[in-house]
């Protein structure tokens, strides 16, 4: 990594691109790589005033991961500052746990580099039925029109002759009967719509099994449904063995 | 060329994805993996100075790649182009979890000192960890692992062509204790 900080020759302040950072152990080993000191012997108070300063200059103190850091570096300082008995046997570095955490963390950064200079190598080798990478962007939220919506309804509820909701359905849902049917039409079609699953006459419970037959079809990608537009017809298509697996 | 040979170079032509040996296998029934393995190598070692491709062992599978000094014309007329590179955040967090699959969303902040989260869920959208199983812990957290997607973007046959972490100039060791100060 090149150097992030630069030292203004007019003021002794550090100037730091924050983006060089990915988070405050990668701050601390870089101070320490400036310093030049030995990770296994921090100088905890040299090390502690320095990544306040930056996280001062660069307005980081904002940052509750930075933040939990510069304590963490506090109360090592505070710890030993603390006085103790000579050869006390229990007496722990205080230090220990920061670094081994900074000694891990540095054997990942290698391993970044290792991983990122194997990417850029794949990357410039091509492979067949090449695709364009995806955009970045999420898709646009779906706008709903209360009418689209309406015209949607109708559409529906307009296949169902008489609604009578209020008459209770003698017999049950038919979903198996359903799936058999969407299977008949899967293995006859590769793609086809929603109304060859129900067809005009039907009945609540003829939709209702077709359309919870076809959810769980989907769920077990025997299939997939679709739709080129909001509130556009759904198209149902028959999975390829590659996706049913 | 033996004709199993040529029916494996046309199948690797027409796919567009790495193929693994029992997926090249069941184009003939009849050969069986030895004699597959036996075929690719035959391929490999064609397809090796002469020409423009070649046969590659990736992601647990097989595959026709482009030779890389063939990259930069190939991009500059536009006929493809190279992905777009992970961020150092993104790299991070997939070092820390190819080598410490299974792996919950806790480990990978405390490695790193800082929240992953975000950058965990751009890596399972763009399929290269995923949820592998749950962990015993408090509140059964989700544990993560690379996918054949994570070898395929580095080029590597199988998580063992990683480097070894002994490897590595700084070794992941119980730092030496500290001399007491007098």
């Amino acid at each position: 990594m090149t150097s992030p900080i630069l030292r203004d020759p007019g003021n002794s302040a550090f100037v730091v691109e924050l983006e060089k950072f990915s988070g405050p152990l990668d701050l601390l080993l870089h101070l320490i790589r400036e310093d030049e000191v030995d990770i296994t012997d921090l100088p905890i108070a040299k090390i502690a005033d320095q990544f306040l300063s930056v996280i001062n200059e660069l307005g980081l103190n904002q940052a509750a991961d930075y933040l939990e850091m510069a304590a963490r570096l506090l109360r090592i300082k505070a710890q030993l500052l603390l006085p103790r008995r000579l050869g006390d046997d229990e007496w722990e570095d205080p230090r220990a746990e920061l670094v081994r955490r900074l000694l891990e963390y540095q054997q990942i950064r290698e391993l970044v580099d290792w991983l990122g200079h194997a990417a850029d190598v794949r990357a410039e080798r091509f492979g067949r039925g090449y695709e364009a990478p995806p955009p970045d962007a999420p898709p646009a939220p779906l706008q709903i029109d209360l009418n689209d919506l309406l015209a949607a309804a109708e559409r529906v509820i307009a296949l169902i002759p008489e609604p009578m909701l209020h008459r209770v359905v003698p017999r049950p849902l038919d979903v198996e009967g359903a799936t058999a049917r969407l299977n008949a039409l899967l293995a006859e079609r590769e793609q086809f719509g929603w109304t060859d699953v129900v067809g005009r006459g039907a009945t609540i419970a003829d939709v209702l099994s077709a359309f919870i037959a076809l959810l769980e079809l989907a769920k077990r990608s025997s299939l997939t449904l679709s739709q080129p537009e909001p509130f556009g017809p759904m198209v149902i298509t028959r999975a390829t063995p590659r996706e049913a697996a | 060329m033996q004709p199993l040979a040529k029916l494996l170079e046309a199948a690797l032509f027409a796919a567009s994805r790495p193929l693994t040996i029992d997926e090249l296998a069941s184009l003939d029934p009849a050969a069986g993996e030895p004699a597959v393995r036996v075929a690719l190598a035959a391929l490999r070692s064609a397809y090796s100075d002469e020409h423009g491709v070649e046969l590659v062992e990736i992601a647990g599978g097989w595959q026709f790649l482009t030779r890389r000094e063939y990259a930069e014309t190939i991009e500059r007329a536009q006929f493809a182009l190279r992905p777009r590179r992970l961020s150092p955040a993104a790299l991070e967090t997939l070092a820390i979890i190819a080598y410490r699959q299974p792996v919950g969303r806790i480990e990978v902040d405390e490695i790193r000192g800082v929240d992953s989260g975000a950058v965990m869920d751009k890596l399972v959208e763009r399929g290269l960890i995923e949820v592998v199983t749950r962990g015993e812990g408090l509140g059964r957290p989700l544990l993560y692992g690379t996918t054949p997607s994570f070898l395929e973007i580095l080029g590597l046959k199988d998580l063992e062509d990683l480097p070894r972490l002994e490897e590595l100039s700084v070794a992941l060791r119980r730092p030496t204790p500290v001399d007491e100060p007098e």
